[in-house]
């Protein structure tokens, strides 16, 4: 194999893949959204089949029609799921920001021989099942679970609280389960950081907490943009943690898709949602690609 | 550092790890509670272990997940690998912004558009769902995971070492399979377990593109889940946290690296 047909192979073949896989099936949400609904096996109309020919093609173009989403805007529904979801995303996103720096920020200034043990130990509980994170969080959170028991017997409060099936609850399941996106980027970015500066800038008789807002803070932030992209896309289509910890209130789009095609098995109005969330997340996660391919180049 | 500051940076630690890990291990000590109850503590038992043993539908999906993972995940490393190459080799071929953008936005892409989008096309083509489709859709998800884990390690790759291969006269398929491969291996494995991982994990994914007879373990375990919190599912869970965890410890025994952050 020369290397010109080297370099092809190992453009093309992961390329193919991934337009064949990734990229072509969009186009087709894109279609099926324009679709309408019908009892059928496929449960939509038009199909195309390839024995229609161009006039046959042309007709059932016409049929294509911006109804679901006709239905979408006039629906409340569907506004406050996406409303809610943004709301949800962008709050767990600070919470674990909040959270995760000061875990990330002391793992990076632990000695050197501890940081690999930390970083496993952050890595470890995203490797068993997220299912299995998020259900160990129903048992503690329901009314008669161990959180309330512990409160109750502590005497805090009076008659044990509702948590479970609330927004907090979905709140405290996002955090628990995106905690180690969120401090991996940040303790890759701390843990490069050149201490020296630190001390320089505490030689000229700065105060730490000045210095860790004026050199700390923007040296981690290609850190923190990592972190909150990495955190903020995918919990804004959150499926399983609404439906497990959030009960019938809170509306997240992720789920409402999840029932229109599960549920009502309304496979273009479903496709209308994800359409709708992807142009809404597509800012995002451009941004999300940017840092990430600066970040791999700046490592070179 | 100052007693103060190194004091926080404990206490952050301290909370931080408690809440990681309290749940895990709550619900690991309830699988081996006796009472029926999940909140009251009914004295030490294993007999959840032995229902979990005893139930025939849990098992067989339990085999069909780690297969479609075991498949999946290889499809995953060589796209994945090949994508990494790809992206740090070569830094001008056409469309390649388009490429790289494939690669990086199946990582924090909403599971549900993916695997909405994926089974429309199984549809559309005329493909039956079941064991293939799980597969290729995981081997979609994951591959971009491997390609960041395995790009990672090329990018400190000493590329002199290829070009002496290639003066004393070995073919390109030769450097590649006894210089490249060699060195960028302990990542090619991460990747490999982690894309593994991920595939046993996933519930949207597999829910949107498995067919009847391919349901997998978390497709079960959600199920069951739905109808309420049972010592039994406590007791499923614990044997797959006991299996990721001696997998991963045994991987990063073999690889003496540790297992590389996502």
């Amino acid at each position: 194999m020369s290397e010109r047909q080297a370099r092809r192979t190992i453009i093309l073949v992961p390329y193919l893949w991934l337009a064949v896989f990734f990229l072509v099936p969009f186009a087709i949400v894109a279609k099926m959204s324009l679709s309408q609904v019908a009892t059928a096996i496929p449960p939509y109309v038009p199909v195309f089949g390839l024995d229609d020919g161009p006039a046959g093609w042309l007709a059932k173009a016409r049929e294509l029609s911006l109804d679901n989403y006709g239905v979408i805007a006039s629906d409340r529904l569907y506004i406050d799921a996406f409303l809610t979801s943004i709301r949800i995303a962008a709050t767990g996103t600070l919470i674990l920001l909040v959270i995760g720096y000061p875990m990330a920020h002391a793992m990076a200034r632990a000695p050197e021989n501890w940081r690999p043990l930390l970083v496993m130990a952050v890595i470890l509980p995203f490797w068993t099942s997220f299912l299995i994170r998020v259900y160990a969080w129903i048992g503690i959170l329901k009314p008669e679970g161990l959180l309330n028991e512990l409160l109750l017997g502590l005497g805090l409060i009076g008659a044990p609280l509702q948590i479970a099936n609330t927004e907090t609850a979905v709140l405290i399941g996002v955090v628990y389960s995106y905690l180690p996106f969120m401090v991996l980027p940040l303790y890759a970015s701390l843990e490069r950081m050149d201490r020296t500066l630190l001390e320089a800038a505490a030689d000229l008789g700065c105060p730490p907490w000045k210095a860790f807002w004026r050199i700390t803070v923007p040296l981690s932030l290609p850190g923190i943009v990592a972190g909150c992209f990495l955190c903020f896309i995918p919990i804004t289509g959150e499926v399983v943690i609404p439906d497990l910890l959030g009960g019938s209130d809170t509306l997240m789009i992720g789920k409402t898709l999840w029932t229109e095609f599960f549920s009502n098995r309304d496979w273009p109005v479903a496709s209308a949602v994800a359409v709708l969330l992807l142009v809404l997340l597509v800012g995002p996660i451009v941004l999300y690609q940017r840092q990430q391919a600066r970040q791999l180049e700046a490592a070179r | 550092m100052n007693p103060r500051s190194r004091f926080l940076d404990a206490t952050a630690l301290t909370l931080g790890f408690a809440f990681l890990y309290l749940p895990i291990v709550i619900l690991i000590v309830y699988s081996f509670n006796a009472s029926q109850l999940v909140t009251v503590w009914g004295g030490f038992s294993t007999r959840w272990y032995g229902a979990v043993w005893q139930n025939r539908q849990l098992l067989d999906a339990a085999w069909i997940t780690v297969k479609v993972a075991a498949v999946s995940a290889a499809f995953a490393t060589i796209v994945g690998t090949l994508a990494a190459l790809a992206l740090t080799r070569y830094l001008r071929f056409r469309g390649r912004t388009l490429f790289s953008g494939l690669v990086y936005a199946p990582i924090v892409m909403p599971e549900v558009i993916t695997g909405l989008s994926l089974l429309l096309l199984f549809v559309s083509v005329g493909i039956d769902r079941g064991f293939w489709t799980v597969t290729v859709a995981h081997a979609t998800f994951t591959c971009g995971f491997v390609a960041v884990v395995v790009q990672s390690r090329l990018i400190t790759f000493d590329r002199s070492l290829e070009e002496a291969a290639a003066d004393l006269g070995a073919t390109p398929w030769q450097v590649f399979f006894r210089i490249t491969l060699p060195i960028i291996a302990p990542a090619v494995i991460a990747g490999f377990l982690l894309a593994f991982t991920l595939s046993l994990d996933d519930l949207v994914i597999a829910s949107f593109t498995t067919g009847p007879g391919s349901t997998t373990l978390p497709m079960r375990i959600y199920s069951q889940v739905r109808l309420g919190v049972t010592p039994e599912i406590n007791a499923i869970c614990t044997l797959m946290i006991a299996a990721v965890t001696v997998l991963v410890i045994g991987a990063s025994l073999a690889t003496k690296r540790g297992l590389p952050a996502t």
